[in-house]
């Protein structure tokens, strides 16, 4: 009879809780990482099916005139339209695909520049972690938009794939130096030297000891460099130097700039652009949020120290 | 003071490094720097001055090396060229009208955001779950995650173009002359940095206050905090005196990265608001295709930046004996 009983208790009951990783449990219970999570996916959908949501006219795309000039928002143009008489909410839509390929795309060579520099500079140690902390401090310490802002004066309208990479090329520094306190402090540990007396190459070393478990940090930088890159691209474009032809959130900002929407509250034009880019940084900062708050438990709000 | 050194030597490096990325740059950019360059302004100028103008960039006939070298030649005697857009006044004297703008603004700004960034992360931490810790931070981090430039732009149009609290741009009322011994253009000039300051506060207070936080989290948790409150300190010494002048310490340090930013952002600011500071003249050169000035300004608001941070190098050794 107890033994009946005993086998009951363990059959292992099918939850949604056993067949997440313990630390994938932890993000979905995670109230902040969810609600990130869940408007990140709202744009990624949007980006994916914007040709169903705001089909374009074969010529001309979402730049093309198609109503009166600065239109208010109704029944056909849902977000109103802009001077040149384009509909506001095509571009936004269309917008979505730029903004958040642009900035997952940078924001992954960034953070791939972030491990390679990061690691060895932390894992070798001596003259090269010595010159490879120099470059890390200086680049850090340049102003990085004043920079990127005279790299695309020399590049003359870059479109907003090019503003991505000399993004990626000017920006790893921040990540990079993160990465490598925290391979100083796993390369010191037990673990590793075990691997090592084990007679394991630094290679291996590197990518099934250290990596892995760093994970969480790199996830956040990767986010962490998406954010920047999204905002960065917006400003530039909006700034006007990209191409004003682009369909981009940044773009769309700079005519809304450029044709006086402000002064003749053409609201329309300059709002939902602007609440896009807030949006999608707002959502992968809550995730950061959550991803930090799961590896650090201190930093919870809400529970008195 | 060993340390103090060091940092000193390692901004000479961030200054050299800045100085040949500008020296490098046309040359690896576009395929005929001077023709880029100068090509507007060929038939405007005087050939004379275009020769020494290219000479000041280091476009004379010789090998690359002796090409640097010359360019660096001029830079130390200040020379910067002269600006295409405002000939024939030279970059260095443009840059100086613009810099103070810059400087009173960022300055400013930095100050409040930095002193109520610290007074609202040390509450935050103490009371946690309290007010400000489950209300104001997660304003002020959905902010930090808001594009600079669109803030400004939803500040200009609200409280300047709705409301009409605000002038809607320029540094003063362009009516007046620059002058100031004069009552009413001082206060045009504090009328119209106003919403600009605003501004930058709100875009940059998040960062301050976030890091403070954390910091003091940390903080309280050493034993000294213990045994301080142990001894029956009152909670206000133990928050101000124990825990806050320690927690302030790493967020000096963080200094430099934070402020590469807020001047990124503040240059933005600027430029939303027609402020004639180095940001709005760099926006201003790089469409008016004048590189010298350019060029010039983004070695001065790199060399400011360092000049910034050395200063808050001689702050942190100032508070921290550590670090004497």
């Amino acid at each position: 009879m107890e033994n009946q009983v005993e086998i009951k208790t363990q059959r292992p009951r099918v939850t949604l809780r056993n067949l997440l990783p313990e630390w994938l449990w932890g993000f979905v219970r995670n109230p902040k990482a969810m609600l990130g999570t869940f408007i990140l996916l709202s744009f990624v959908f949007i980006g994916l099916l914007a040709p169903d949501i705001a089909p374009l006219p074969e010529r001309g795309g979402a730049n093309r005139m198609v109503g009166r000039p600065h239109q208010a928002p109704d029944d056909e143009f849902w977000f109103g339209t802009t001077r040149q008489g384009q509909d506001v909410f095509k571009q936004v839509v269309h917008g979505t695909r730029t903004s958040l390929s642009v900035g997952f795309g940078a924001g992954t060579i960034i953070i791939i520049l972030c491990i390679i520099v990061g690691i060895t500079s932390g894992y070798m140690g001596g003259l090269v972690d010595e010159l490879l902390s120099l470059l890390m401090n200086v680049f850090l310490v340049l102003p990085g938009l004043p920079l990127v802002i005279v790299i695309s004066g020399w590049v003359d309208q870059p479109g907003p794939y090019t503003i991505g990479l000399v993004l990626a090329v000017t920006s790893w520094a921040y990540g990079a130096r993160v990465l490598r306190s925290q391979t100083l402090v796993i390369r010191n540990s037990e673990f590793v030297a075990a691997a090592r007396v084990a007679g394991e190459p630094s290679w291996r070393i590197v990518l099934f000891e250290i990596l892995p478990n760093m994970i969480s940090l790199v996830v956040s930088s990767w986010i962490g460099a998406v954010v920047f890159v999204i905002l960065t691209e917006a400003t530039l474009s909006f700034l006007g130097l990209g191409n004003p032809n682009a369909v981009s959130w940044g773009t769309s900002l700079y005519w809304a700039q450029n044709n006086q929407a402000l002064l003749t509250r053409a609201w329309w034009t300059f709002v939902p652009p602007g609440l896009c880019i807030a949006l999608v940084g707002f959502s992968l900062t809550l995730i950061n949020y959550g991803i930090d708050e799961i590896s650090n438990p201190r930093l919870r709000s809400g529970e008195g120290g | 003071m060993r340390f103090l050194v060091r940092r000193f030597l390692f901004y000479l490096v961030a200054a050299y490094v800045a100085i040949t990325l500008n020296f490098f740059l046309p040359r690896l950019m576009v395929g005929d720097p001077v023709q880029v360059m100068f090509s507007k302004f060929q038939g405007r100028m005087d050939p004379r001055a275009v020769e020494s103008l290219k000479e000041t960039f280091g476009f004379v006939d010789a090998p690359v090396h002796e090409q640097y070298f010359t360019y660096l030649k001029h830079l130390v005697k200040g020379d910067l060229g002269i600006s295409l857009t405002n000939f024939p006044v030279p970059v260095s004297e443009v840059i100086s009208g613009s810099l103070e703008w810059t400087l009173r603004l960022v300055g400013i700004a930095t100050i409040f955001a930095f002193s109520i960034g610290m007074i609202l992360g040390t509450i935050a931490a103490w009371r946690r779950g309290k007010f400000v810790d489950t209300l104001i931070l997660p304003i002020a981090s959905i902010l930090a995650a808001f594009p600079y430039f669109w803030i400004a732009m939803l500040a200009l149009y609200y409280l300047a173009h709705i409301q009409g609290w605000f002038p809607i741009g320029h540094g003063y009322n362009l009516r007046l002359k620059e002058d100031w011994g004069d009552r009413a253009y001082v206060s045009s000039v504090i009328e119209h940095g106003m919403l600009p300051m605003l501004t930058v506060v709100i875009t940059a207070l998040g960062g301050w206050m976030l890091g403070m936080r954390n910091n003091m989290i940390n903080v309280l948790a050493e034993d000294y905090i213990t045994l301080a409150q142990a001894k029956g300190l009152s909670d206000r010494r133990v928050m101000l005196v124990y825990a806050a002048r320690n927690a302030i310490l790493p967020s000096l340090t963080g200094f430099a990265m934070s402020l590469g930013f807020v001047i990124g952002g503040a240059l933005i600011v600027e430029i939303v608001f027609a402020y004639p500071g180095m940001g709005f003249t760099l926006l201003n050169s790089v469409n008016g295709r004048d590189y010298p000035l350019m060029q010039g300004i983004f070695l001065m608001i790199t060399l400011s930046v360092l000049a910034a941070n050395f200063f808050a190098d001689v702050i942190y050794v100032l508070l921290d004996p550590r670090a004497r």
